[in-house]
């Protein structure tokens, strides 16, 4: 099919499942990461309120490809062994951490304030005001932003060839090295890609209007 | 002298809902013809179809010898002829009172700029706004964004000026000011439709005025017509008792 | 096991990092002004009546926004010359860059465009203005004025990812990292150097979109509110 072997066309879906095994993990290193992020900046205090901001305005002034090549070969000089993957993924979290931070920062400040006030006004105590009152909407208004930046960490993942790491992309190149049809391999990763991107981000868009019309 | 505006006939749908049935009038060069009527009488729609801004769905309509219901109508030379002021004013917000004034000479009538400078300031003037030219519209007051509005339609020498609801959306104390302007258009002998809410001034500047009401053109006349409503609904619009304006006419008791 | 810092190392190779730095900055400036115009004309085919230059528009966008950004590089330099068209690696790096940029430039306009209120077109052709010239005196120039903010920030993204041209040998700041990278083995400090490099290339690209704006909108240089 295509020119591509079964073999060539499974090791680009073996490629492919790394790809989505690699978004997850980022997602979820990110993710916890990127949570305490947003609690820190919204109700810590100054001190490390400004530390946040300033690791999330770092992070997100470092074009990806640094921040790999720093944990790639940063970490083994820490005396860390480091292998692609476990690179790619420590990499791609922190990324992750700092987009995530700032969107699930935005999504508690919509909040509207005169829902913490009424909490505290009924004696729940602050911990109890966030898991009760405040998360339970946030998350609401999280939701959109985040599904659409799923599709960002799916695509930043590519990236994690670089460093070595066997997904998609590097599967392509080395298929791309043994076949030497660049425009047939490229394009089908495109698709691939395509494919799980799309449903994503029209997801993102249904709920952008779902919760729009919701919150009018 | 044949009139500047003729409607006849004139029908309009909005969906399932008919929004003019039958509407004819008559407008007569260098005349104030005010159109009144409650929300959803059709005035506001009949002034649009004058312009185009709305089609219609029969009749005919001939304005500054257009005939506005041809397909073969040319439309920029029929907005060129009747300029349009609207009750949100709609000034370009990027622009200066100024640039907005010479937007459309300069991109329209490829006059040149010391020209269009010229006009500019002679309009503004015109609206007693001739100190404002630098300013941006949200520098200015609803009064005298208002007033950069009719200036901007003045530029363009139209023939025929329709005026929507222009003082609706200004706090009362700014509406003398726009008003005075209308009545300086008016005595200079400019052809205008206003639909308008100020019963007081359309009795005042109006040489004929038009009551709409469902639709259709329900009592029309002289301004006096205004004191002496010949039909219940005119007079249950005007609040005030029904007065025959002859001793002759049978009027229905309430 | 490497304790000690040294960043003398690789701070004497400054010469190759400063064309680097000017090498990224030169194709982050072009690919910006041909991503500009090619995404202004992709939101007015999107925002028009027109249903094939909207579709075709859309499907470009849409495809653009997602797949990644290494794998449209690929497929412009590697996929290109396999049937025929062989592009020096800075022309390929450029396309791939302008043709990515260009369609999340596009979504910004339209966005842009979609707010101004349609009694804007109204008063517009009411002055008889033609259809291109309401669009390009009345609602271009107040759309990318609401939306300055948000291509600034789009164009900053855009420089921080010139670096992944690196991939296809274009000399710009990541590769030239890499080069004293193999060379020194300096790993963390060349790395850190280059993403201080990268802040003040954002910051840089900033104050100049800050500029530009200023200079383009003399309504936003004298009143500083938003439109």
């Amino acid at each position: 099919m295509i020119g591509l072997t079964p073999e060539q066309l499974l090791f680009l879906l073996r490629g492919f499942g790394w790809t989505i095994v690699l978004s997850l993990l980022a997602f979820a290193g990110g993710g916890v990461l990127g949570f305490v992020l947003a609690l820190t900046r919204v109700y810590a205090a100054r001190p490390l309120r400004v530390l946040a901001m300033l690791y999330i305005r770092l992070i997100q002034g470092t074009p990806l490809l640094i921040l790999l090549f720093l944990t790639y070969f940063g970490l083994p000089a820490l005396g860390l062994v480091v292998e692609p993957m476990l690179a790619a993924a420590i990499g791609l979290s922190t990324y992750v951490s700092a987009y995530l931070g700032e969107i699930w920062r935005g999504s508690l400040e919509a909040v509207p304030r005169t829902q913490e006030e009424a909490a505290a006004c009924l004696g729940l105590k602050w911990r109890q005001r966030l898991i009760h009152v405040i998360l339970p909407q946030a998350l609401k208004i999280a939701t959109p932003p985040t599904v659409g930046f799923m599709v960002q960490i799916v695509k930043n993942t590519s990236l994690a060839s670089t460093v070595g790491f066997v997904e998609l992309v590097r599967a392509g190149q080395m298929i791309n090295n043994a076949t030497f049809r660049p425009f047939i391999v490229f394009v089908l990763i495109a698709a691939l890609y395509f494919a799980l991107c799309y449903p994503l981000s029209a997801w993102s868009q249904r709920l952008e209007r779902r919760f729009d019309v919701a919150h009018r | 002298m044949s009139p500047i505006v003729e409607v006849t006939g004139v029908c309009k749908r909005f969906g399932a809902v008919s929004v003019l049935e039958g509407v004819s009038f008559q407008v007569r060069p260098g005349s104030v013809v005010a159109i009144i009527g409650r929300s959803g009488s059709g005035k506001s729609t009949a002034l649009r179809c004058i312009n185009r801004l709305e089609t219609i769905d029969a009749g005919q309509i001939r304005v500054c010898g257009h005939d506005v219901t041809s397909p073969k109508l040319d439309v920029n030379r029929l907005h060129r002829d009747v300029g349009i002021v609207f009750q949100s004013y709609n000034l370009f917000p990027h622009l200066t009172a100024e640039e907005n004034v010479m937007l459309a000479p300069r991109l329209v009538l490829k006059m040149p700029r010391s020209e269009q400078r010229e006009l500019a300031a002679h309009v503004l003037a015109q609206v007693d706004l001739a100190d404002k030219a630098q300013a941006y519209p949200s520098q200015l007051s609803g009064g005298q964004q208002q007033r950069v509005a009719i200036a901007r339609s003045l530029a363009m020498k139209p023939s025929l000026m329709l005026f929507d609801e222009i003082t609706s959306a200004l706090d009362p104390e700014l509406t003398g000011e726009v008003l005075k302007v209308i009545e300086g258009l008016a005595s200079n002998g400019m052809s205008m439709i206003l639909v308008t809410h100020e019963m007081a001034f359309a009795r005042k500047v109006a040489d004929h005025v038009i009551f709409m009401h469902r639709g259709k053109v329900w009592e029309e006349g002289l301004a006096e017509m205004l004191d002496a409503p010949r039909t219940q609904e005119l007079a249950q619009f005007l609040g005030t008792e029904l007065r025959p304006a002859k001793a002759d006419v049978v009027v229905p008791q309430p | 096991m490497r304790y000690e810092l040294d960043f003398a190392a690789p701070l004497a190779y400054w010469p190759d990092l400063l064309l680097g730095a000017a090498t990224t900055l030169g194709l982050s400036i072009t690919t910006t002004v041909l991503g500009f115009g090619l995404g202004v004309v992709c939101a007015v085919a999107r925002s028009g009546r027109t249903g094939a230059a909207a579709r075709v528009a859309g499907a470009y966008v849409e495809a653009i926004r997602n797949t990644p950004l290494l794998v449209q590089i690929f497929i412009v330099y590697f996929g290109l010359a396999s049937v025929g068209f062989k592009l020096g690696v800075f022309t390929a790096a450029t396309l791939a860059l302008v043709i990515n940029v260009a369609a999340y430039t596009g979504e910004i306009v339209r966005a842009g465009i979609e707010s101004v209120p349609r009694s804007q077109l109204e008063a517009a052709q009411c002055l008889g203005l033609g259809r291109w010239q309401v669009l390009r005196h009345v609602v271009l120039p107040p759309a990318i004025e609401r939306v300055w903010p948000a291509l600034t920030s789009q164009y900053v993204l855009l420089m921080l990812a010139t670096s992944i041209t690196s991939q296809i040998s274009t000399e710009e700041l990541t590769a030239v990292a890499n080069r004293i990278q193999s060379d020194t083995f300096r790993s963390v400090e060349i790395y850190l150097i280059v993403a201080a490099a990268y802040l003040a290339l954002s910051l840089l690209m900033r104050v100049l979109f800050w500029a530009v704006g200023s200079f383009t909108f003399p309504r936003r240089r004298r009143l500083g509110t938003p439109l």
